[in-house]
């Protein structure tokens, strides 16, 4: 029999309402300290606050829905995802052909691998200082930080996938008259696919990380930004809606990306997730 | 009238020990409409000739001809058939199969009359826009075979085609093939472990002996199709195959426990 899917639901949401049901309880029996762990309602209220546009509707000043996206929150996640985006789009951009490239040519990857592999160990945080220096502060670090996230685990799985296609599908190609470009693009990128969108989740995810940890640095709004300015006032209620918020959007990216792989691998037989 | 004419073929392989001789001065002539299936224990040398007729890898010595024209690449002109499908599995069926005539430059509803025509011919129509992995074994094979249909070449070679089918499905496409061979006039180098398969389809059966592979038995099947495995005739054939294969597996076996190979 299957599952009903609101049951699974309900099922998953049980541990997390006995948790923050136990923090209100703790918070209202006075066991924490508020001004360093505030009760849930407290951070709700906070968050609420974030969330909603600062000042009354004012027709004049623009049209409703202006209004509605006002909010500082909003504000934030759109910097922090236009960051990611942009980040990503960089990185990915430069690692796909020089994968691909290294991938097919032996000749290359013997010239470029040693490069890589000397590079790719230098977490992204540790470009921060050059990071400023070449580039001030604002969008163009972070920027630059998080596509050198993204760069790498494109590159790597984009190489691993072009190297692993199946010489079957090389041989049939060639028997059915295919030229060395019609393999490249009709054989060698489809079958690497599976192996180069895996590249694009973890390139995702390690922009992520980067767009915090760079905001804290570098810029001065976005969600990254916000917590870290929320300490200077003491404000823990919003530096915990700020961390929630970020799970959030991370959880919405990771399943978008996932959904957009599951439509793209649906001829894959050993399809994960 | 020589479709395929396979003149002193020499292949050997360099290993760290030295070198295997796959093939030994192979000297064949095959007939175009020809159904020919090579037959010989594993590790014979019978993926290596089909590969070299195909063009995948040049005889060290000799040369094949095919359709008047010497082999030095795989072409479209000799559609292979692998064991393991070797489908697109990115592909739908119909992708698969309209892959070729694209290649060509087939123009879009021409090639699209073939395919449908493909299908047909194979029963799949329903089948068009499903994915490889959603199919069975027989109707990969199926799916297989439209793909070097579509391309009309003169020539099929086929290695163990359906050595991976369970027996009912094995009968069925090796029927559907006869039928095509019939109807198309496709000269066919088939590859097979099977003497049975092999007395089923083929013309002409061409045993070949363990390193260095050679030319042990040249046998004309001059039954008449559709042939009855339980008749006295198959049984004859059979029994003497089987007795020409079983000197080879030997002599195979002897290799292996000598430590000289793990094929
Ligand atoms: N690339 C290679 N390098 C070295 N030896 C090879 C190579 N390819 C084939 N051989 C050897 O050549 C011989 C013939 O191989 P081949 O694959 O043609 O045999 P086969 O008759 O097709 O066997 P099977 O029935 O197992 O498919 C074998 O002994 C094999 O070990
Ligand atoms: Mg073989």
């Amino acid at each position: 029999m299957r599952r009903k899917p609101w049951l699974t639901a309900l099922q998953g949401a049980v541990v997390p309402l006995l948790l923050l049901a136990l923090w209100q309880a703790a918070s209202s029996a006075g066991l924490a300290n508020a001004k360093i762990m505030p009760s849930p309602v407290a951070v709700a209220v906070r968050w609420w606050a974030y969330l909603a546009p600062a000042d009354p509707y004012d027709p004049a000043v623009g049209s409703y829905l202006t209004w509605i996206f006002s909010g500082e929150l909003i504000h934030d996640a759109i910097g922090s995802l236009y960051r990611v985006v942009m980040g990503f789009l960089v990185g990915a951009v430069l690692a796909l052909p020089l994968g691909l490239l290294m991938g097919a040519s032996t000749k290359a990857f013997r010239w470029l691998n040693p490069l890589v592999e000397v590079l790719r160990p230098i977490p992204p945080i540790a470009y921060i200082p050059l990071s400023i220096l070449w580039f001030g502060l604002g969008n163009p670090p972070a920027i630059f930080l998080i596509s050198l996230g993204a760069f790498f685990p494109v590159l790597v799985n984009t190489i691993a996938g072009v190297r692993q296609v199946d010489g079957i599908y090389l041989r049939a190609a060639r028997n059915l008259g295919a030229g060395p470009l019609t393999i490249f693009r009709r054989v060698m990128l489809p079958a690497a696919t599976p192996y180069i969108l895996s590249g694009v989740r973890i390139g995702i995810g390690t922009a992520f990380i980067v767009v915090i940890v760079s905001e804290m640095i570098a810029v001065n709004n976005g969600l990254g930004f916000r917590i870290l300015e929320a300490r200077e006032y003491f404000w823990s209620d919003k530096i915990i809606a700020g961390m929630f918020t970020i799970g959030l959007l991370g959880l919405a990216i990771d399943s978008g990306v996932t959904r957009i792989n599951t439509h793209l691998l649906r001829w894959h037989r050993g399809l994960e997730h | 009238m020589a479709d395929i004419l396979i003149d002193h073929v020499h292949k050997r392989f360099p290993i760290p020990e030295g070198e295997v001789v796959a093939l030994k001065d192979i000297n064949l002539d095959i007939a175009q409409g020809e159904f020919v299936c090579l037959l010989g224990p594993s590790g014979c040398g019978k993926s290596t000739l089909l590969n070299a007729i195909a063009g995948f890898s040049n005889p060290t010595d000799g040369t094949i001809t095919v359709g008047g024209k010497a082999v030095t690449g795989p072409g479209p002109d000799r559609g292979m058939v692998f064991q393991e499908y070797a489908l697109f599995p990115w592909m739908t069926v119909a992708k698969n199969i309209r892959f070729g005539l694209e290649i060509k430059g087939m123009a879009n509803d021409a090639a699209d009359a073939r395919v449908t025509e493909l299908l047909d011919m194979l029963g799949m129509r329903e089948f068009a826009n499903r994915f490889p992995k959603d199919l069975s074994g027989g109707m990969r094979q199926r799916v297989a075979i439209a793909r070097v249909l579509a391309l009309d070449s003169p020539v099929l070679l086929m290695d163990e085609p359906f050595g991976a089918l369970d027996a009912l499905t094995r009968r069925s496409l090796q029927d559907e093939l006869l039928k095509i061979w019939s109807r198309l006039g496709k000269t066919i180098v088939f590859v097979t472990h099977s003497i049975e398969e092999a007395i089923y389809l083929a013309d002409r059966i061409i045993v070949l002996t363990y390193r260095p592979g050679t030319v042990k038995s040249d046998v004309r099947v001059e039954m008449a199709r559709p042939r009855d495995a339980a008749s006295p005739e198959f049984n004859a054939l059979k029994r003497e195959l089987s007795r020409l294969v079983t000197e080879e597996q030997q002599r195979h076996e002897a290799a292996e426990r000598a430590g000289l190979t793990t094929d």
